[in-house]
């Protein structure tokens, strides 16, 4: 991939890249989550979003008051040679990734982050994935002192009989691991036409 | 740049460039297939660099492009919003000083090499 620097014919650019989002209610550990699997720690980035365009790919309008900056904390795995595969989480409480529509498109699926303590926090996110067709599962992040419930308490809670649940620890890599696996397994059998697993661990 | 009677402080003022200062006023990129994980790599080392009509800004993304970046890790390097990224990558593209690899739709093949690469973290 790397290519000495002297070399006047480089080869062509052979890698490419896929991405995952991390999404969920504020505080709920996205950037912790991106920061236990990333090969990087994460990085920061931002955007500027008009609410009038919904077209991020345009500034026009940026001088208004319309405009908002959303951030973006993003890790980095190397899946192979050829292939990046980025995870992008939106850190803070902006309603206004909402907006932005070209982070989700194109994208392996989402992982949607829930807190026991506001299980009605991640609704937003797993709407927004659900109507754009975008595979989703959801981790249930154990907080110290939270509640403690099982897969199934929190799966009847939600009322998503479809969407593969299960309980995580953001700060431990496996279960990460775990959690993008599952994703991984959920968006395979959606692209293969098989129907979705609805239950696993 | 203050509304009567209303100043604006800090952050509050947005930052001392803006954006589309850098982009020389322009606000929208030529290249709409450019995406947040487009990749880029730059074609010449940079002491082939022609300065000639290229910014500050140029440079910086040619100087970090020596292996393949995302649009997003320029970005966060050089503290810029991604649209501005944009159509910055998008000048050095038109002047044939960078190739770029667009994100590629998860096909059945794509999506279990992910999850393998997953697997052996």
């Amino acid at each position: 991939m790397a290519f000495d620097g002297s070399d006047p014919h480089p080869p062509g650019l052979a890698a490419s890249a896929v991405k995952i989002l991390i999404a969920g209610g504020f505080g709920v550990g996205k950037t912790t989550m991106v920061a236990s699997v990333s090969e990087i720690p994460p990085l920061r980035t931002e955007e500027l979003i008009t609410e009038l365009s919904r077209d991020v790919d345009d500034l026009t309008g940026v001088e208004g008051k319309t405009t908002t900056t959303v951030a973006l904390d993003f890790g980095r795995i190397t899946v192979d040679p050829q292939l990046v595969l980025y995870l992008f989480g939106t850190p803070g409480q902006d309603r206004f990734w909402f907006l932005w529509n070209e982070l989700a498109q194109g994208a392996i699926g989402a992982v949607v982050l829930a807190d026991t303590r506001r299980l009605d926090a991640c609704f937003p996110a797993v709407d927004f994935f659900e109507s754009r067709g975008i595979p989703l599962v959801i981790g249930v992040n154990r907080f110290a002192g939270a509640p403690l419930y099982t897969v199934e308490e929190v799966r009847a809670a939600l009322d998503l009989a479809d969407v593969p649940t299960m309980l995580c620890d953001v700060r431990d890599r496996e279960s990460c691991k775990e959690l993008l696996l599952l994703l991984g397994e959920h968006a395979l059998a959606r692209v293969a036409g098989a129907p979705p697993r609805s239950v696993l661990s | 740049m203050s509304d009567r009677g209303q100043t604006w402080f800090d952050e509050a003022a947005g930052p001392l460039v803006r954006p589309y200062a850098v982009t020389r006023g322009r606000t929208r990129a030529d290249r709409p297939d450019l995406q947040v994980i487009t990749l880029v790599m730059a074609l010449h080392p940079m002491s082939e660099i022609p300065e000639r009509g290229l910014d500050p800004e140029h440079l910086q993304i040619l100087s970090r492009s020596l292996r393949p970046i995302s649009i997003a890790e320029i970005a966060s390097e050089l503290q810029l919003p991604l649209s501005v990224v944009k159509i910055l990558v998008g000048d050095l593209i038109g002047r044939k000083l960078l190739i770029f690899r667009s994100a590629i739709t998860p096909d059945i093949q794509v999506i279990q090499a992910v999850i393998n690469g997953i697997r052996r973290l």
